[in-house]
């Protein structure tokens, strides 16, 4: 199996530029981006795309799995079309976040940690994201921060994510 | 609810501004960086070539902290460096922000990224550092984006890269995003990401300027330290001392979050009294009660109000009060919060980002959630608010990283602070506060 055959050549192009950060005998410090772009592209990682990235990386594939288990936002299982992970640390919590979850779960009919029936939204309870002052905050898809999510704007973000 | 949408009031963050000083969220270009008088310090030491240890020497009477949590001075630190190691070395910026209540760097980083780039070339230039990686919190991406454009903005102007505005010094820096693990923020941890790995802090001695990134020498500082050095080199060291207080030079950025009417990010003097902070904050929402405050972030021992009100925003002082400035989050707690309630959901949030690799972290932090969590929930024993502080004493100070230390300080300042609601909490199986969040 080669690399190309797994992903797409823009996404190893990607991963080129990642690796290019780092001293030549150092590509493994380029793992955690590669697995984040190969996230992107389909959408969680099987064993057989981080057997890919091991390989393209030239890394032992269970040093390639230590990361991906590691860190929360590598998604090993299929998710959502849409995954929302929403902060209820305490900052958060003092500040609406409590509710803005309630009110997830309740409009989804799910708990955190499940996705919808039509496999359109997944709900993660997130810790802090660093950017409490905007609560409630939750992260879609991993890279878009929505902020100040009242009830209308969680309304106006699942219609728009449906 | 949320922080004003730039473009904001040029004076956002407070009057005594310094890193923050003029920034409206839109004016973060290098053009507009460079008209409010940006990279004059980085030009100032080529042209004039100042000696590197002179810079070194600024730093350290400047009385700058490291703004990451534990407040070390900077000077000090960079002189640890070993600047004639003919090896490979690396210069390390920390803006793994996670910790809860901290939102700072982010927003140093999306409206003002260039003078964090800025002191990071004046820090690789005095440490004789080639190489330089910008660790950037995972769940910030759009701020990530923004670095790497300003990044390529000034590498385009030769402030970044090879013989820098003509001169001899080549430094080159580069962004990596985390991917969600607060335990990156330890600053060994986040030597292990950026080396591909699993991020478990590592053993010290040897500490990172002997045995740092790729076992070279490494000096890594959080965000808001580097940002305070341009000024530093423009100003002199003894204006940013004057600027705070003997031992606490400078200004901070404070994250004011939870029960204010504006939540936000204050830059004030070090020194400034609590009251005031609270003050540029719009006080507390809906005119209630201040109960009570954790004043460094989610890890340092909250206190309570009549002791913060008397408090000064500054380590020194923060410390005789008995906590501690930590990364400069202030979380801000109103009459109607149980005190029990919040507890639990730091303690569950220490469990939940243990890296596992120390026993008394890994299975204290556990046991100090699923304590809480029965007392919360009326299953709480007589005995339990003292093996609470048991097994947080078995915690504090027996792990390789301070994240067990992390888990413990708020769960016995909790308890000192607050033991009557604890104890009602166990005696009557209810909350003395009649509603919560
Ligand atoms: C569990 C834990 C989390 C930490 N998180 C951060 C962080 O998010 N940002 C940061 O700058 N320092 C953090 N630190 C502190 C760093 O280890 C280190 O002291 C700091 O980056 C040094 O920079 P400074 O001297 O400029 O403060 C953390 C420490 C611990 C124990
Ligand atoms: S506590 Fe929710 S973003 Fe920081």
């Amino acid at each position: 199996m080669s690399a190309s055959s797994v992903l797409s050549a823009a996404s190893l192009a990607r991963i080129d530029q990642a690796v290019a950060k780092y001293p030549p005998d150092q590509k493994r410090s380029a793992v955690m981006a590669a697995l984040t772009i190969a996230q992107d592209e389909k959408g969680w990682l099987s064993t057989e795309t981080m057997d890919c990235i091991a390989q393209y990386l030239e890394m032992a594939p269970v040093a390639v799995y230590e990361v991906a288990t590691f860190y929360t936002m590598y998604d090993r299982k299929p998710v959502g079309k849409c995954k929302l992970a929403i902060c209820t640390n305490l900052p958060c919590a003092l500040q609406g976040a409590t509710v803005a979850a309630a009110y997830l779960k309740q409009k989804l009919g799910i708990e955190f940690g499940e996705t919808t029936a039509d496999g359109a939204f997944t709900l993660k309870e997130a810790e802090c994201l660093g950017a409490c002052g905007d609560a409630p905050v939750l992260l879609v898809n991993n890279k878009r921060m929505a902020c100040a999510m009242s009830p209308d704007k969680l309304d106006k973000l699942i219609e728009e994510m449906k | 609810m949320g922080l004003p949408v730039a473009p904001f009031a040029g004076d956002m963050y407070g009057p005594d501004a310094v890193i923050m000083k003029g920034i409206t969220g839109a004016n973060w270009r290098l053009q507009d960086y460079l008209s409010r008088g940006g990279y004059s310090a980085l030009k100032k030491i080529l042209s004039e070539k100042i000696p590197p240890e002179q810079v070194v020497a600024e730093l350290k009477k400047s009385a700058l902290r490291g703004r990451g949590g534990a407040g070390f001075p900077t000077g000090l630190k960079w002189s640890f460096m070993p600047r004639q190691y003919p090896g490979a070395k690396y210069l390390v910026c920390n803006s793994d922000e996670g910790e809860p209540g901290t939102f700072k760097d982010r927003d140093i980083m999306r409206y003002n990224p260039h003078i964090l780039i800025e002191g990071m070339a004046i820090g690789a230039y005095a440490m004789g550092i080639p190489v330089g990686y910008n660790y950037i919190h995972g769940e910030i991406w759009d701020v990530f984006e923004r670095m790497e454009e300003a990044l390529a903005e000034a590498r385009a102007a030769s402030f970044i890269g090879k013989k820098i505005l003509g001169s001899e010094f080549n430094f080159e820096l580069h962004n990596h995003h985390g991917w969600g693990a607060y335990i990156c923020g330890e600053e060994t941890a986040l030597l292990e990401s950026l080396e591909g790995k699993k991020g478990q802090p590592r053993f010290k001695p040897p500490f990172p300027a002997s045995f740092g990134l790729y076992g070279k020498p490494t000096t890594i500082n959080n965000t808001e330290t580097f940002a305070a050095v341009p000024w530093i080199i423009n100003n002199g060291g003894d204006a940013f001392l004057a600027l705070g207080k003997p031992n606490n030079g400078g200004t901070k950025i404070f994250s004011v979050s939870g029960d204010v009417a504006r939540p936000g990010n204050y830059e004030v003097k070090l020194g400034t009294p609590f009251a005031k902070l609270l003050e540029m904050a719009g006080g507390m929402r809906d005119g209630k009660k201040l109960k009570a405050v954790i004043p460094g972030g989610s890890s340092m021992p909250v206190l309570p109000a009549d002791i913060m009100m008397a408090t000064d925003m500054d380590y020194d002082s923060i410390a005789k009060a008995g906590s501690m400035l930590g990364s400069g989050a202030v979380i801000v707690m109103d009459e109607t919060r149980c005190m029990v309630k919040s507890l639990l959901r730091l303690s569950y949030f220490y469990y939940e980002e243990s890296c596992g690799q120390c026993t008394p972290c890994r299975e204290g932090t556990g046991w100090l959630y699923r304590m809480v969590d029965r007392i919360e929930h009326g299953k709480g024993k007589p005995e339990d608010l003292d093996l609470l502080n048991s097994v947080a004493d078995n915690i504090q100070g027996r792990t390789i990283c301070a994240l067990g230390d992390a888990a413990a300080m708020p769960v016995r300042a909790f308890i000192k602070h607050y033991r009557d609601e604890f104890q009602h909490h166990i005696d009557h199986k209810q909350c003395v506060v009649p509603t919560y969040i």
